[in-house]
């Protein structure tokens, strides 16, 4: 899977998750640029990253993602 | 995981157009109850059941109603983060019927909020109060070995857990919803962890055993977490990563289930238990088409895995009748024929006196169902309707919204577990009165009068998006049009049976005009369905040899668009004049009236029952159905091209 089609699937699910009819993702966005994003969603977030990329990310992957572009890499990494 | 539970499939899935609707919902007036429960009736993921609370929280905060919902409060209180579990619970209480409104303490303060008169639990005034506890909020030391100190460690949990209690008894008076434990997947020993007092599992099985006898006749009520774990497998339930994260007790794919537990819990509480359960029979309760297989061809019996699966939904049933649910009975049949394997199959478990409506006819359900909630004077919010066809399951979903309608699988063998899992009778206590009920029911009932018809058929047919097919007979449908001419009983104007080699010939008589119908939908393809038979009859007519239809497409109105479709042939054909017969047998009086209802003119009958009857081409103007109509094959006659 190539880094455009992960950031729309990506996209769909920041829509998702945060309930936000439209999100902008670039690689620099993070948590504290989105509204809603505190770290119990953030868990919700990644859980449905998880399922619809069909990846598992290790707790020190998760703990060391620090913006949309880390987390991106990791799922190119994988999916 | 089983997908059965993870995702909750007694329910439909969720409609694409669900964000769309949610978003309307915050526009619309008037009440959002039912709007609310319809969208919450679906099978929803986390995520989705997030959104959906977060509407329903908006529209209260708009000071909205939603009615007809019933409100409810609940306290919930844990020893792990619930954040993901609170609007679950409000989202999947609607699908209940009740308006919930949660009350979450901080973190971990179970023993504060309990204890403490004015905590934020006890001021607020729940109706019920969740110990969503689970073992690791419990004082648990091992004590390998040591009964004493097993039993020692036990006691002093239910100390603890009575403490709770009595703290919120004396302080909101609130039921308490107690949780059994699920234990950890990991054993010390093995199997010996079951068996040796103070291992983990020990002390846990003994907690579980001691807290349900606490609590069964106390007022209170208990949710058998455990029991629920074991059914979708400790390993799966519990999500050591997840604890390790973020404290949360199970994993987050179960959580849409857990909540249906909650709230079918909290609904019964309510009394808003489901009582009556109307089965479906061809397919359903036995396998096969008592109307065309006959009493010796349908499938149920001990021995074959078809007929083994429809007697696990008759003892299902069975049992379910004896807790007190009422049996019904709803099915497209003649009364007599449906009745048949009740009285005289051997091995049917269900009989006619455990039935407390029998309706059997050729009505639609929705029809039907009105009429035995009638009878049992039940709202249709008590009754839960099993059917295999998907096609009636959406007709009854479709009107009869408060009717509960399980979604069911391709396989037999899961109807029972799947109408089980689906917890439409969960109960909290169990009287002496139960034990009665269905049978008081069932002297007070008689049989439902159909008089009143539920409106909207025509809709749900525009919303099944249908096509039909026709084309003359060929060699790729002949072995299902022998099939269907030597099998079908019911749906069968003639009952002539002919051969292969028969049919190939009919295929080939120029003089011989055919049929064969296919019918797709919504649901998949159902295939052929209907088989046309005309000869030249008197110079200028068509003699309807043959006309029959398969039971499962009946209120369709297919056989308004088969009549269409030959009048269409015979207008190119030069034929002014299409004549029928009804030649009655023992299982087609579905059929009586085929012709009247299309129009044609009765010429007379005989004693025997058998009718003749007549249309000219030229006034025929039957009835049209929505539906899309596809004529192909027929080419190779050149007087197609005049139409």
């Amino acid at each position: 899977m190539d880094e455009p089609q992960i950031y729309s699937r990506l996209t769909q699910i920041f829509e998702d998750v945060f309930d936000a009819d439209s999100i902008k993702l670039s690689p620099e966005l993070t948590a504290k640029d989105v509204d809603g994003w505190d770290s119990i969603t953030h868990i919700r977030l990644i859980l449905t990253i998880e399922r619809a990329f069909k990846i598992k990310l290790s707790t020190s992957e998760i703990g060391k993602l620090e913006n949309v572009g880390g987390l991106v890499a990791v799922i190119k990494a994988r999916a | 995981m089983n997908p059965l539970y993870a995702e909750l499939q007694w329910l439909p899935r969720a409609p694409g157009d669900f964000p769309a609707r949610l978003k309307a919902l915050a526009n619309s007036a008037g009440s959002h109850g039912r709007e609310l429960q319809e969208l919450a009736l679906c099978s929803l993921d986390l995520n989705q059941l997030t959104k959906l609370a977060k509407a329903i929280g908006k529209l209260q905060s708009d000071g909205k109603s939603l009615a007809p919902l019933t409100p409810f409060r609940l306290a919930v209180l844990s020893n792990s983060t619930i954040d993901f579990l609170v609007p679950a619970l409000v989202a999947t209480a609607a699908r209940h019927g009740i308006a919930l409104e949660v009350i979450q303490p901080s973190y971990d303060q179970v023993a504060q909020e309990a204890l403490t008169p004015d905590s934020k639990v006890n001021r607020s005034n729940p109706d019920a109060v969740l110990l969503a506890l689970d073992y690791r909020a419990l004082p648990l030391k091992l004590s390998l070995g040591d009964a004493e100190a097993s039993y020692a460690t036990v006691l002093g949990v239910m100390g603890y857990l009575q403490a709770l209690r009595d703290g919120i008894k004396a302080n909101s008076n609130a039921v308490c919803i107690f949780q059994t434990f699920a234990p950890p997947a990991e054993t010390l020993f093995g199997s010996l962890d079951r068996a040796l007092p103070g291992t983990l599992r020990n002390l846990i099985d003994g907690i579980n055993r001691e807290l349900a006898e606490y609590v069964s006749g106390s007022g209170d009520v208990l949710l058998d977490i455990a029991g629920l774990a074991e059914t979708v497998g400790l390993a799966d339930w519990h999500n050591t990563q997840l604890w390790n994260m973020g404290k949360f007790a199970f994993s987050d794919e179960l959580i849409p289930l857990y909540a249906d537990h909650v709230a079918r819990t909290v609904a019964a509480i309510r009394g808003k238990s489901r009582k009556v359960l109307i089965l479906d029979l061809d397919n359903t309760v036995w396998g096969g088409v008592i109307g065309d297989d006959g009493l010796e061809g349908i499938q149920l019996a001990q021995g074959d895995a078809r007929g083994e699966a429809h007697l696990g939904v008759q003892r299902l049933a069975l049992d379910l009748r004896k807790r007190g649910v009422v049996l019904a009975v709803s099915s497209k049949n003649t009364d007599e024929v449906a009745r048949e394997p009740f009285e005289k199959h051997p091995e049917m478990l269900l009989k006619l006196d455990h039935i407390a409506v029998f309706q059997a006819n050729w009505n639609d359900k929705a029809t039907n169902i009105q009429a035995i909630a009638t009878e049992l004077s039940l709202g249709l919010d008590a009754m839960v309707f099993l059917d295999d066809n998907p096609v009636e399951r959406g007709l009854v979903r479709r009107l009869l919204p408060q009717v509960a309608v399980p979604e069911l699988p391709e396989e037999p063998a899961y109807y029972a577990r799947t109408l089980a899992a689906a917890g439409y009778f969960e109960a909290v206590a169990f009287a002496n009165e139960d034990l009665k009920r269905a049978g008081f029911y069932q002297d007070n009932a008689k049989r439902a009068s159909l008089q009143k018809q539920v409106g909207g058929v025509d809709a749900y047919l525009a919303s099944l998006d249908m096509t039909i097919t026709f084309q003359p007979f060929d060699a790729t449908g002949r072995a299902r049009i022998v099939q269907l001419i030597n099998k079908s009983n019911q749906y069968n104007l003639t009952t002539r049976r002919y051969t292969d080699p028969e049919v190939a010939h009919a295929e080939s008589d120029p003089e011989v005009f055919t049929l064969q119908v296919r019918l797709a939908d919504i649901f998949g393809d159902n295939g052929m369905i209907s088989v046309i038979v005309c000869r030249p009859g008197e110079p200028g007519a068509w003699e309807i040899d043959t006309w029959l239809m398969s039971c499962r497409v009946l209120g369709r109105k297919v056989e308004h668009m088969v009549l269409h479709e030959i009048l269409k042939h015979a207008r190119s054909a030069g034929i002014v004049k299409l004549a029928g017969t009804y030649k009655p047998t023992e299982r087609n009086q579905l059929v009586v009236d085929h012709y009247a209802r299309l129009g044609f003119n009765k010429l007379h009958g005989e004693e025997s029952g058998l009718t003749r009857w007549e249309l000219l081409v030229e006034d025929a103007q039957p009835e049209s159905a929505p539906m899309r109509v596809v004529s192909q094959g027929f080419s190779s006659r050149p007087e197609e091209s005049l139409v």
